[in-house]
């Protein structure tokens, strides 16, 4: 059999599942990883020497954590498995890696990109202060370190991981001072008729509320955050928020975990040249996909939350896909039935995304209201005022344009972090739909890359 | 027929482009600027920053240094700041052929102003203490320096509409051709602009038109490779280039106010001119990465961040279309820069503007008529 060299990007849900479908075909792929260790961010494993349980790390995912771990341990001795590894750029049909300081170019007949999802961020006056995180870091620094970011701890923003991160510090012990949300329960109550169509997950949802409230956390919706207060010294000491009638009230905290649901990580299909859609239902620019994770470049597949964000669930099916997609296009048989059983099972979990986007919606108004003095751009410190001035005085209703002339999403986060929230400024600022002003270009590297640097040859 | 008149059409908008536009204004004329993108998008937003003369051909030095005093006013002229850093260029030499090179260029320069000091190892080395060991020899020119090239072009184009131009963004213009006294310029929307002196500032895409008007000339488009680091406290001063008998191995590079090190060389790449895209070939940054500590050993403590690439149009002979047309009456050139154009980008608009108002220029431009092309390819018939 000639080998067909292919890559997996990513050991999450997504990837370990795509990894398992090509070896049981035969192919023996590279599989190459940022982290330490299998399981991606949902089911991070707990650094060696560190012993919680299945259960005290994952909840109610405690068996689905454990099955992934399993199976990526049975694939071991089938796969070229590449940890700490970062892919920082795609050309000419070559996959970048550096780890270690060493760059290598690995050609690929056929890319997985499994890149998984970070948190939407909507900048809020004082949110570059020290102790200010998302909800992703915060839940990092428990799974892993068993670590909580302060010792009052208030969760902002909205979506799911608002909730089960808050509950998973309330469990671990950690004092959560309030979770504020900016969705109100109203919109959550209509999206139920679509969010049922999981009703497990709604359970587990509905859980994760009493144990909040069980713990007497205090939980306010319909709020917008006003100001997270502190000083460069001390960092975070406040909050200031708006409640539902208007009136406004402040909470003393040492730490703050913002987010609003996730977004996709789409640089690598970006530096893949893939094509992008604009989405209109989460406002926001994704690669373009079909049912199986195909994208429009021939052999690049993209899967899980890198692609739609679905949950880590939606992942394992996603993974399974694109492995049967790209079996496909090799002119492989597949398995038709359960590929069929799995997209229609992807469908029910669609209609659940659909359900968690109008119950904890991303909230675009606030980025007209968004103080000018206010940094949108933590990495280059630019404020809204200053993505304002270009737009009103130079002209720049674009967002790559509005970055070649502000450096909004010019920094280290290459706009992954202030993108969606700098293109609602400008939308606003402009008086244009946000979906004409377009996406920032992404470039390599995918992050930062050491001058120190040596490349080998393979 | 709707036609838009004026006394002048320019057909490009990057920096060669919009200054004319501005400095013809300035002189009372009347000027439509069209551009098929944005202002500055292409080689003028994308360049290193360069804001040099030493190094520039000796023949060069009079435009440049008339494109100097226009820099030097650049806020009071076009009313923004443009992140001008004047901290001197500093050349570095490996090899005692390397600081013969400076040594020979710093005596045939020294009427041009520059001031040019030769320096040895150790006299750098006091100064510069951050260069590497392997660095022989220096020559430094203290007046010269770096701006923000993704500014300055719009800049001057904003300039140039206060003043009066008519500039056009988003306009791809389809047809060119001269119809009895007028230029008359088509765009793809079938919008019309004609007037009775054209100038093509068209960059990498400059050769199309000449091409049309039975001027060919010898030039290719090919893709700068830049990167760019984390911000790091302000510290090299100079910007600073790295001669090499290798061009992939020749690296250069300049520390933004707010930090950044802005880091260039490693050579080329092609480019696509239908898409107008042009992108950075991994090799190429690693190769620079590898190089660059060579000058700067503690290059290797830091990170970058991005890199970007974009079209640049190169002559064969390295020099610009500039001037009159030798076959179209009514017709000028300002293109083909060959990756060396910001500096000049605001002299060049100033002595376009004179030439097409008065006639004539007293900066020596003949050395870049496109006409020699002509006569090339005649003598080599």
């Amino acid at each position: 059999m000639g080998q067909c060299r292919v890559i997996i990007v990513g050991a999450g849900p997504a990837g370990v599942r795509c990894a398992e479908v090509l070896v049981a075909a035969g192919i023996r792929p590279i599989l190459v990883d940022e982290g330490r260790r299998d399981g991606g961010q949902i089911y991070r494993r707990q650094p060696e020497g560190f012993n919680r349980s299945y259960p005290t790390l994952y909840g109610t995912e405690a068996e689905r954590a454990r099955s992934l771990h399993q199976t990526f341990e049975s694939l071991r001795g089938s796969i070229d498995y590449r940890p700490e590894t970062l892919a920082w750029n795609i050309f000419d049909r070559q996959l970048y890696t550096v780890s270690a300081r060493v760059s290598k170019a690995l050609p690929f007949d056929a890319l997985v990109v499994c890149s998984g999802a970070t948190d939407r961020l909507m900048p809020v006056k004082g949110w570059h202060r020290a102790g200010t995180y998302s909800l992703g870091a915060a839940q990092i620094a428990l799974k892993s370190q068993a670590c909580a970011i302060g010792r009052r701890v208030v969760f902002a923003g909205t979506g799911p991981l608002l909730y089960l991160v808050a509950a998973q510090y309330v469990k671990a012990g950690a004092h959560v001072e309030a979770i504020l949300d900016t969705s109100s329960l109203w919109k959550r109550v209509r999206a139920l008729p679509k969010l049922a169509a999981r009703p497990r997950v709604l359970v587990n949802g509905l859980s994760l509320m009493r144990t909040l409230r069980g713990a007497g956390v205090r939980i306010v919706t319909g709020i917008e955050p006003v100001e997270i207060h502190g000083s460069p010294e001390d960092g975070v000491s406040g909050i200031t928020y708006r409640g539902r009638d208007g009136s406004t009230h402040q909470l003393a905290c040492d730490a703050v975990a913002l987010g609003y649901h996730v977004r996709p990580e789409t640089q690598l299909a970006d530096l893949a040249r893939c094509e992008f859609r604009f989405d209109a239902e989460t406002r926001q620019w994704l690669p373009a996909v079909d049912q199986d994770g195909r994208s429009t470049v021939p052999g690049v597949y993209l899967a899980g939350d890198g692609a739609r964000v679905l949950g880590a669930d939606g992942a394992e099916i996603a993974g399974k896909l694109a492995a049967w997609a790209l079996l496909q296009d090799l002119g492989r048989p597949v398995p038709e039935a359960e590929r069929d059983a799995l997209r229609r099972e992807r469908g029910v979990m669609d209609r659940f995304r659909q359900g968690l986007v109008e119950a904890f919606p991303w909230p675009a108004e606030q980025a007209a209201r968004l103080p000018d003095e206010a940094i949108v751009c933590r990495c280059e410190a630019i404020t809204a005022g200053e993505l304002r001035r270009v737009v009103n005085q130079m002209g720049a209703c674009e967002a790559n344009r509005a970055k070649a002339f502000s450096r909004v999403g010019m920094g280290r986060c290459q706009g992954r972090y202030c993108g969606h929230a700098g293109a609602e400024v400008i939308a606003h600022a402009a008086g244009v739909p946000v979906e004409q002003v377009g996406r920032l270009r992404g470039q390599a590297p995918v992050k930062p890359l050491s001058i120190a640097v040596r490349e080998e040859v393979e | 027929m709707n036609a838009r008149k004026a006394d002048v059409i320019i057909v490009g908008g990057g920096i060669m482009g919009a200054a004319t536009a501005f400095f013809l204004r300035k002189r009372g004329m009347s000027v439509i600027l069209l551009e098929r993108g944005l202002i500055g998008q292409q080689a003028s937003g994308v360049n290193f920053g360069n804001v040099r003369r030493m190094g520039r051909p000796i023949e060069q030095l009079p435009l440049a240094n008339r494109s100097r005093e226009t820099w030097l006013k650049f806020k009071e002229l076009f009313g923004d700041d443009v992140e001008l850093l004047l901290n001197g260029h500093l050349r570095v030499g490996f090899t005692p052929a390397h600081e013969e090179r400076m040594a020979k260029y710093a005596q045939d320069a020294k009427d041009f102003g520059l001031d040019m000091q030769m320096m040895g190892a150790k006299a750098l080395r006091e100064r510069f203490p951050y260069l590497g060991p392997e660095i022989t020899a220096g020559c430094y020119a203290p007046h010269d320096g770096h701006a923000n090239p993704r500014l300055a072009a719009p800049i001057i184009g904003r300039a140039a509409v206060r003043e009066g131009a008519q500039v056009f963004e988003n306009t791809e213009i389809v047809s060119v051709e001269k119809d009895g006294e007028d230029f008359r310029m088509t765009a793809a929307d079938d919008r019309t602009f004609r007037a009775p002196v054209a100038l093509i500032t068209a960059g990498a895409w400059g050769d199309r038109i000449s091409a049309k008007f039975g001027e060919p000339v010898p030039m290719i488009a090919k893709g700068p490779q830049m990167c760019v680091t984390e911000p790091v406290p302000y510290a090299i001063g100079p910007t600073i280039g790295a001669i090499a008998d290798v061009f992939e191995q020749v690296v250069f590079f300049r520390q933004v106010a707010r930090g950044n090190i802005v880091i260039g060389g490693g050579g080329h790449e092609p480019v696509d001119l239908e898409n107008r895209r042009a992108y950075v070939n991994p090799h190429r940054t690693l190769y620079k990465l590898k190089n660059a500590p060579r000058v700067v050993p503690a290059f290797n403590h830091l990170n970058i961040i991005r890199v970007w690439s974009g079209i640049e149009g190169y002559m064969e002979d390295s020099s610009p279309a500039m001037g009159p047309s030798a076959r179209v009456p009514g017709l000028y050139y300002a293109f083909g820069f060959s990756g060396e154009g910001f500096q000049l980008g605001p002299g060049v608009g100033d002595v376009m503007a004179e030439l097409i108002h008065t006639g004539a220029t007293t900066t020596p431009i003949e050395q870049y008529h496109i006409g020699r092309f002509a006569k090339q390819a005649m003598q080599a018939a």
